[in-house]
C-alpha cells in the first residue's frame, strides 16, 4: 500500500500519508486510503459502475481534497464505493486540474466490510509536499 | 516518514487554574488572541487534555469579533479549527462565522425517550428489542432511509425540520415542544445549499450514521436519582425505568454544506475581509457579508435536516417497541424527554457586563444548557432548567443533566460527553470488535452494530471518564446530574 495512517491524527478523525512517485500515483493513493478507511474488505470491490471526475484549484493540496471529496460525494448521493484510477494531473497557468476514472460499484453490507463513514475532508495537517522520492500527502478525514 | 508533533506545551504551561475547574490562558499568551482563553476542567481532566487543545482555543481567541473568552468544556479534545468543546460566542454586527466552529456534522446531537417500562419489563426483551432496531434504523456507510423524497420535499424537509416529519404524520405533536428550537429554524433557506449537498443529504433522513453515533436502550437505576424533582419533571419516575437515547445529526447533507462554505471563505478571508488567522480550518465570513448570511442560512438547512433525522428515528423507535412488545406507543408512554443540538451557531441574547446583547454562539461539541426561567426552555422545565443530555461510551454510560443559573459565566452552555482520549486508529490497534461484542454481552450490554473495526474504535477505553466529566461541570456551575443511564442494548453504526 502506498499510504499509512497517522498515529497524531486527532482523535475522533482519521489521518493517513499517502506516496507516489508521480503526483498522480500519490492522488491515487490518497482516494484508495480514502475508500479503505471506509471499506475493510477493498479487494472484495468491482468495478461495475464507472464515473469521470474532474476537479479543479488554484492550490495543489485543494485539488486533492476536491478530488476526495467526489469519492465521499458519490457514496452518499449514488451510494457507491469508488477506486480511484488513471489519474492526470495538470498545471497550467496556477490551475491544477484533474482528470480521473473512478470504478466501483454500489455499496452492499452482505459482500462488503464496512467500516468508518468519512464525513468530510479537512484542511487539518493538509499538505501535498515533493519529496526526494515523488510525492507526498497528509491528508485528515472527519468520521 | 517523520510526522510533524508542533510543541505546543507552552501553552498549557501559561494557564493558571482561576477556580476549582476553571483554568485560563491570557490574552497575552499568542500574538493576535483577541481575548483570553478558558478551559473548564478539574486539575485531574485538564493534566488529561492533549496539547492541541490549548493550541486550537487560543487561536479561537483571535477570531474578529468574539466576546468575553474563548471556552473549551471539560470533555475537550483537539479538533480542527476549533476543538472539541469548543464554545465562542461573536458579536453579529462586527464578528464572523465559522463552519470550524460547528462543525461537519452539523446539529450533531442528542434525543432522550422515556418509557414507561422497568427493566424487569424488557430484560426478556432486549435482543429482539435490538434486533428490530438494527433493521429498522439504517445505520453505517451508505445507509438510506426509508423515506423517499423527491428534491421539492427533501427541500421542505430543510425548511421545516421535525415539524415536516409531524406533519406527515411521523411524530405527535409534543414532539417538537421538547425539540430544541422547536424543531425548526425559521431562517433556513434550501436555496443557498448547493445541489450536491441536497443529493447527499436526500437518501438519508432516518439514518443513524457510522463513527460515534450509536441508538442505545438504557435503565435510570434507582441509586442513580440525583434530582428527584428534576427527574420527575422530566418523565423519570418509574424505579429501573427504561429509556431510550440515540445521537446522530445531518448526514452528509450537513457535511457538504460546512464543506462547501469552507471552501467559499477560504479565498476571501484576507482578499475581501482582511482577515488573516493561523488555521485554514478557522476559515470564516463577516456575519454580516452576504457569504456568512448565505452559510448561516445554509446551515439552518442542516440543523432542520437533523432535527428531521432523528425524528424519523423516533417514529421507527415507537413502531419497534410497539411490534415487539405489542402495546401501543403511547401506552408504553414513548415520550421524548428533549432534544438538544451540540453542533451549531444561533443568535441568543445573553448578558454581557451588565447589558442584553445579541450573540452568535458557536458550539461544536458542546450543549446549550439553559437555566431556570429562562424563556426558550418548554413550560415543563422552566421551574428546573433546560434538560441537557451528555452521551457517554457505549461501555459506560450516559447522564441527563440540567442548565443552572451559573451558566451564565459561559452563556448557558456545558459539555456533551465524555470525549475521547485516545485516537481512532490507536483504538483499532488495542481493542478487538469482536472480543469487546463478547465483553459487553457478559457485562449485560447487548449489542449490534455494522462493523466491528467500528466498534473497537468506540471502546470505553478510548474514553474520558464520563462521571470525571460531568463532576467538572457540576464543579465548574454549567449543570448539574440529574440522573446517570446505564445502556443495556446498543446499536452502532
Amino acid at each position: 500500500m502506498a499510504f499509512h495512517l497517522l498515529e497524531n491524527a486527532p482523535p475522533a478523525d482519521v489521518g493517513f500519508v499517502a506516496s507516489g512517485r508521480t503526483l498522480e500515483e500519490c492522488f491515487a493513493a490518497a482516494a484508495d486510503a480514502t475508500l479503505e478507511i471506509m471499506l475493510a474488505n477493498p479487494q472484495a470491490l468491482q468495478l461495475r459502475e464507472r464515473r469521470a471526475i474532474h476537479v479543479e484549484s488554484d492550490a495543489v493540496d485543494l485539488a486533492l481534497l476536491k478530488l476526495l471529496e467526489d469519492v465521499i460525494y458519490y457514496k452518499d448521493a449514488e451510494g457507491l464505493f469508488l477506486r480511484v484510477t488513471d489519474v492526470n494531473v495538470t498545471h497550467d497557468t496556477g490551475r491544477w486540474i484533474v482528470d480521473a476514472k473512478a470504478e466501483g460499484e454500489p455499496i452492499d453490507p452482505t459482500r462488503h466490510h464496512l467500516s468508518g463513514d468519512v464525513k468530510a475532508v479537512t484542511l487539518h495537517q493538509l499538505r501535498v509536499l515533493q519529496t526526494e522520492d515523488g510525492w507526498q500527502a497528509t491528508v485528515v478525514l472527519d468520521i | 516518514m517523520a510526522e510533524p508533533k508542533p510543541d505546543r506545551s507552552a501553552l498549557r504551561q501559561q494557564a493558571t487554574q482561576v477556580a476549582e475547574a476553571l483554568w485560563e490562558i491570557p490574552s497575552s499568551a499568542k500574538p493576535g488572541m483577541r481575548v483570553p482563553a478558558r478551559i473548564y476542567a478539574t486539575p485531574e481532566l485538564f493534566a488529561q487534555m492533549d496539547d492541541g487543545v490549548f493550541d486550537q482555543v487560543t487561536n479561537v481567541a483571535m477570531l474578529p469579533g468574539i466576546v468575553n473568552y474563548a471556552f473549551c468544556m471539560p470533555d475537550g479534545h483537539w479538533g480542527y479549527g476549533f476543538p472539541i468543546g469548543g464554545l465562542a460566542a461573536m458579536d453579529p454586527e462586527h464578528g464572523v462565522i465559522s463552519p470550524g466552529g460547528i462543525g461537519f456534522d452539523i446539529n450533531c446531537g442528542m434525543r432522550l425517550v422515556r418509557t414507561n417500562l422497568t427493566y424487569d419489563d424488557v430484560r426478556d426483551h432486549v435482543h429482539d428489542l435490538v434486533d428490530a432496531l438494527y433493521k429498522r434504523v439504517p445505520a453505517g456507510v451508505g445507509a438510506r432511509g426509508f423515506l423517499k423524497l423527491s428534491d421539492d420535499e427533501f427541500r421542505a424537509v430543510a425548511t421545516r425540520g421535525a415539524r415536516w416529519c409531524v406533519e406527515h404524520g411521523y411524530g405527535w405533536p409534543q414532539d417538537l415542544e421538547r425539540t430544541e428550537e422547536g424543531g425548526t429554524m425559521r431562517g433556513a433557506d434550501p436555496d443557498r445549499v448547493s445541489s450536491r449537498a441536497l443529493e447527499r443529504g436526500r437518501q438519508q433522513v432516518g439514518t443513524l450514521g457510522s463513527g460515534n453515533h450509536y441508538l442505545e436502550i438504557q435503565v435510570v437505576h434507582t441509586k442513580d436519582v440525583f434530582d428527584r424533582q428534576a427527574a420527575d419533571a422530566m418523565g423519570i419516575n418509574i424505579p429501573n425505568q427504561v429509556v431510550v437515547m440515540f445521537h446522530c445529526g445531518s448526514r452528509g447533507f450537513g457535511h457538504q454544506i460546512a464543506s462547501d462554505y469552507i471552501q467559499t471563505f477560504l479565498p476571501l478571508m484576507a482578499k475581501k475581509f482582511g482577515i488573516t488567522l493561523p488555521d485554514r480550518d478557522l476559515a470564516c465570513a463577516p456575519f454580516k457579508s452576504a457569504e456568512g448570511q448565505a452559510y448561516f442560512a445554509a446551515m439552518q438547512c442542516a440543523i432542520n435536516m437533523s432535527f428531521a433525522n432523528r425524528q424519523m428515528i423516533l417514529h421507527r423507535i415507537r413502531e419497534v417497541f410497539t411490534d415487539v412488545l405489542r402495546r401501543d406507543a403511547h401506552d408504553l408512554g414513548l415520550e421524548m424527554v428533549y432534544d438538544v443540538c451540540h453542533n451549531t451557531a444561533k443568535l441568543e441574547e445573553h448578558e454581557v457586563h451588565g447589558r442584553r446583547r445579541r450573540l452568535l454562539v458557536h458550539r461544536k461539541g458542546a450543549t446549550r444548557a439553559f437555566a431556570p426561567g429562562m424563556p426558550d426552555i418548554p413550560a415543563a422545565f422552566r421551574d428546573i432548567g433546560q434538560p441537557v443530555i451528555i452521551g457517554g461510551s457505549m461501555e459506560t454510560g450516559s447522564y441527563l443533566l440540567r442548565g443552572v443559573p451559573s451558566g451564565k459565566q459561559s452563556f448557558f452552555t456545558t459539555a456533551h460527553g465524555s470525549g475521547r482520549s485516545m485516537s481512532r486508529t490507536q483504538a483499532k490497534k488495542q481493542f478487538h470488535g469482536k472480543q469487546l461484542e463478547r465483553d459487553l454481552a457478559q457485562r449485560g450490554i447487548y449489542i449490534r452494530s455494522v462493523s466491528y473495526a467500528g466498534l473497537a474504535e468506540e471502546a470505553g477505553a478510548a474514553y474520558k471518564d464520563i462521571d470525571a466529566v460531568v463532576a467538572a461541570t457540576a464543579k465548574a456551575g454549567l449543570s448539574q446530574p440529574v440522573v446517570r443511564l446505564t445502556p443495556i442494548g446498543n446499536v452502532k453504526g
